[in-house]
């Protein structure tokens, strides 16, 4: 375990496990998440669907679906107070105002029946006491903020009138409107076109650049993470595998799962070549391998890969990688 | 939204043509002597069956004679029967004890059913679950004749707790009867709402609602029960119609003087008039309160409004 | 028929026999097991499932073989014993008209059950085959059948049996097999726009099937395309509509015969019974409580049976 301390992190999780409780069975999902963010910082979590990503956020926010998911250990520190062991009440405090989140798609993440302007206006309503007038008139603004254009009109529409893209600006005008610190957008452009998607990711950026907030982009998209993160954290079969400055990432992976996304990404100096792919498919949840996790698919697997957990291995600034080769790895050879 | 309502509106027209011709056909297409026993003993004396005959039209082709009888009820004028007793009148003393009966079954299937379903589908596979379950199951297979026996012999005579048959059918005394007409109905209400409030609370707007900070009563009550009532409302509004057609039965053992009873011994007697007129009002019912639940479906649904 | 397997899967509504189907054919041997194998082991673990089945067995036995259960003459009236209340020797008492309860019971089980069978599958077979066709072709096919539907649904369904019921009875006295014929008619003519409307929407929404549409593309016939595209996914909810249907539908011949417009004197049924008890339910109440707690657990059993079997075969409820 590295022992960094991140007690300026606005957002600390620490070895967190979560785990399906399904009638075929039990699922370890997170078998000990660790990432940190702060204030103004983007931290992209990156991995395959089914890696884990969702679940880390959905137990941060404390929306897990309980039963079939529960938290097992690990803890969720919000400025140093931790989460997992507050109250429901303190929890439902702080959703919102302390830690707002952002849904993949927004179509089915905004209520059908309710106009884009109630869903806003609600939050300002029930949690701050506003008047309908006040919170209207904030919810305005809030749409003027994630530019929809006509913001007075469209604040009494529908979420089925909107476009995905506009749809996707009311969301997170929405997640806006308590002033949260921290933003955890989960796969927020995924479900977009390609144009529009780059215009979402920019209006993120720069509402976190005005707000000094924190964002936890998740994503499995790594063209997306290379344009905004600060840092990384590399999430496979419900680990973090690697977790670096963005930079350093790309520069020298520290896992071989890591190598392996950034190789299969397409390059325009390698025109003509066959795409690189990861050989094999990610674990059943049921029945992760013992050992590495990534041990099946890695090149560089050996016998002790088969039969130990590798330890979170410090690679200097704040940079880890669980790899019983890391060292080798990071440093190409 | 006025365009929506007018397009239900025509809709309505050839269910409103299609189902009384129906039933015009039916009653008057009957093999035999309409007027054969309106007399007494005795034949019918001839002046008698041929001004019947004129009166209903009777001797023209089958279209011709629905074509009359149209326009005479669009003139407000539901004919009389053989003996000479004006239809409307008779509609007019029984219809609105059969529509209090069926409000009052409608009130109790909506409280009851709703509140059931509601408790049950938000407490999935717990204690009040499974009663709710089988207490549904039983309330579906028991016929309504069978329920309204047991409960006037168990509550009327046994214990004496109600009176076994109605005396003044206001709504207070229709409770009982009401309570019996909607058993069956209010099962299926419970189910419905069950069903829906366990698939719209597992909906990603209710995760929405959740990181959002709001309170649970809130999710529950505002998000999840708007969406989940929809079916549940197309549910209950066709059923007045249905319960105040269906109140023949639970009439009859009650003793409540509603149309229930009229009809029944209308269709006996062959009196056509009464039969057609009766069944033309119960159309009418089903056709408004058709009408009713598919604006109220608008208002609560913009996505239907906005089609 | 072209293809023997869609056939199958047509004609028979049981599940098992859709198994059976599904596992029969050589080449399909390694496949999973579909919809209706996965529903199959999803029934066996229910108890509500055993028990509905048990109740089933044990009415359909009271129906084929009634000498089984009782030697006593379900016709024989005594006047003397009129009213007799449960006793050993008759173990749920005389009726008004001196009749054994427990033999009419047992022997009035038979037209119950065959009312509600021949009504389901009257029901059933009109509306699946309307309703298949009119979604699979759309168009004024569709149009005139919805709206036929539509008139059908807008009468009260008790009124209108009533009134077809008086229609085909006004004849006067009529043998027991067409008495039975008129209750199964009216019922089925009432009904079959219920199932109707299921069928249909199953068609509709399995038409907008990607494989449905590269069928066509390809060049299918219709036949084709119904029978083995369209047929076996619309099954799963015509078969849960029928198995509830069945109770409900011998719920209603009880009640029209209850009325005195269904089943009547020579036909014993237990809504018959429960006509003949119910002037007489102050003095001689077991007359009236025993058919229609017979009834009742005859509808109960199937309508359970449906509950489980529409659970076993939408994977949301599991």
């Amino acid at each position: 375990m590295s022992e960094v301390d991140h007690s300026g992190a606005l957002l600390e999780v620490e070895d967190l496990r979560v785990e399906f409780r399904t009638r075929d069975g039990v699922a370890s999902v997170l078998n000990g998440v660790s990432y940190h963010v702060a204030a103004g910082e983007t931290l992209a979590v990156l991995g395959e669907s089914g890696s884990g990503k969702s679940v880390t956020a959905q137990a941060v926010m404390g929306i897990l679906d309980t039963p079939p998911a529960f938290v097992t250990g690990g803890a969720v520190r919000f400025h140093g107070e931790d989460l997992l062991r507050a109250t429901p009440e303190r929890r439902r405090v702080l959703r919102g105002s302390g830690l707002a989140m952002i849904f993949q798609d927004a179509l089915s993440a905004l209520n059908p029946v309710f106009t884009v302007g109630f869903q806003i206006e609600e939050q300002l309503r029930v949690r701050l006491g506003a008047s309908r007038r006040d919170a209207r008139q904030r919810a305005i603004e809030l749409l003027d903020l994630v530019r929809i254009p006509g913001a007075k009109q469209r604040v009494r529409e529908y979420p089925h009138q909107f476009s995905g893209g506009m749809r996707q600006r009311a969301m997170i005008a929405m997640s806006l409107a308590l002033d949260p610190e921290l933003l955890i957008a989960d796969e927020p452009t995924t479900a977009l076109d390609v144009t529009v998607q780059a215009q979402i990711m920019d209006l993120l950026a720069e509402i976190q650049a005005e707000r000094n907030t924190g964002l936890v982009l998740i994503t499995h998209d790594l063209g997306v993470v290379a344009e905004v993160a600060d840092r990384i954290a590399v999430v496979y079969a419900g680990r973090v595998v690697e977790h670096a400055d963005a930079r350093d990432l790309f520069r020298s992976p520290g896992h071989p799962y890591t190598a392996a996304l950034l190789e299969s990404l397409p390059r325009l100096d390698q025109r003509g070549s066959a795409l690189h792919t990861i050989r094999g498919l990610p674990p059943s949840l049921l029945a992760v391998p013992p050992g590495c996790p990534f041990h099946p698919r890695c090149p560089r697997a050996r016998d002790v890969c088969r039969t130990e957990v590798p330890a979170q291995v410090a690679l200097g600034s704040g940079r880890v990688s669980a790899c019983h080769f890391a060292e080798e790895v990071v440093s190409g050879g | 939204m006025g365009r929506y309502v007018l397009r239900r509106l025509l809709q309505m027209i050839p269910v409103f043509l299609g189902t009384t011709f129906l039933i015009y056909v039916l009653v008057w297409a009957v093999p035999g002597d309409p007027f054969a026993g309106k007399c007494g003993e005795r034949d019918c004396p001839d002046s008698y069956v041929s001004a019947m005959r004129e009166e209903f039209n009777l001797d023209d082709p089958v279209v011709v004679q629905y074509g009359e009888y149209l326009l005479n009820l669009v003139r407000g004028d539901f004919g009389r029967t053989s003996s000479g007793v004006e239809v409307s009148d008779r509609i007019v003393e029984t219809f609105p004890v059969t529509l209090r009966l069926a409000l009052v079954a409608l009130v109790v299937e909506a409280v009851i059913g709703i509140t059931a379903g509601v408790v049950s589908g938000l407490r999935n596979r717990g204690f009040l679950d499974s009663l709710v379950l089988v207490s549904t199951l039983f309330l579906i297979s028991i016929p309504v004749f069978v329920t309204g026996y047991v409960v006037q012999l168990v509550f009327g005579l046994q214990l004496g707790w109600i009176s076994p048959t109605v005396s003044t059918p206001t709504f207070g005394g229709l409770i009982v009867p009401g309570l019996v007409l909607a058993s069956l109905s209010m099962a299926y209400v419970a189910r419905l709402s069950r069903a829906s409030i366990s698939e719209n609370r597992r909906a990603d707007y209710v995760r929405t609602a959740l990181a959002k900070g709001l309170p649970q009563s809130r999710i529950v009550g505002v998000h999840v029960l708007r969406n989940s009532l929809i079916p549940v409302i197309t549910f209950l509004g066709t059923d007045l119609g249905a319960f105040m057609g269906g109140a023949i039965v639970t009439e009859g053992i009650f003793n409540v003087p509603g149309i229930g009873g009229l009809v029944f011994r209308s269709v006996q007697t062959k009196e056509g008039a009464m039969v057609t007129g009766l069944v033309t009002v119960l159309v009418l019912v089903y056709l408004v309160m058709t009408l009713v639940v598919d604006l109220l479906c608008a208002v609560l649904d913009p996505r239907i409004r906005y089609e | 028929m072209s293809d023997p397997s869609a056939a199958a899967a047509g004609a028979a509504l049981g599940a098992d026999a859709r198994v059976t189907a599904a596992e029969g054919g050589p080449e399909r041997q390694d496949r999973p097991r579909g919809l209706f194998g996965d529903a199959w082991r999803e029934l066996r673990a229910r108890p509500l499932f055993w028990i509905s089945v048990s109740l089933i067995s044990l009415v359909l036995l009271l129906a084929a073989f009634p000498a089984l259960f009782t030697s006593a003459d379900p016709a024989f009236g005594d006047l003397g014993r009129s009213r007799e209340a449960p006793s050993a020797d008759a173990w749920f008492g005389y009726d008004n008209q001196g009749y054994d309860v427990y033999a009419r019971v047992v022997h009035g089980t038979r037209a119950s059950i065959v009312v509600g069978v021949l009504a389901t599958l009257g029901t059933v077979l009109i509306g699946s085959v309307l309703g298949i066709l009119a979604g699979f072709h759309g168009g004024w096919p569709d149009a005139v059948v919805s709206r036929v539907a539509d008139v059908l649904v807008g009468v009260p369904f008790v009124l209108g049996a009533i009134v077809v019921l008086s229609t085909l009875n006004a004849a006067g006295s009529a043998s027991a097999t067409r008495i039975v014929a008129q209750v199964v008619l009216s019922i089925a003519l009432l009904s079959w726009p219920v199932a109707m409307r299921i069928m249909r929407s199953a068609a509709v929404a399995a038409k907008q099937q990607d494989y449905v549409k590269a069928a066509r593309a390809l060049g299918a016939s219709p036949r084709r395309v119904i029978l083995r595209h369209l047929l076996p996914n619309c099954l799963a909810p015509v078969l849960v509509y029928s198995t509830i249907a069945l109770g409900a539908f011998i719920g209603v011949e009880a009640t029209l015969s209850y009325l005195g417009i269904g089943l009547r004197q020579p036909v014993v049924s237990w809504g018959v019974m429960i006509n003949g008890a119910k002037d007489y339910i102050r003095v001689a109440p077991h007359a009236l409580l025993f058919p229609a707690g017979f009834l009742t657990v005859t509808v109960l059993a199937f309508v359970m049976l449906g509950d489980a079997v529409r659970e076993a075969l939408d994977p949301k409820l599991r």
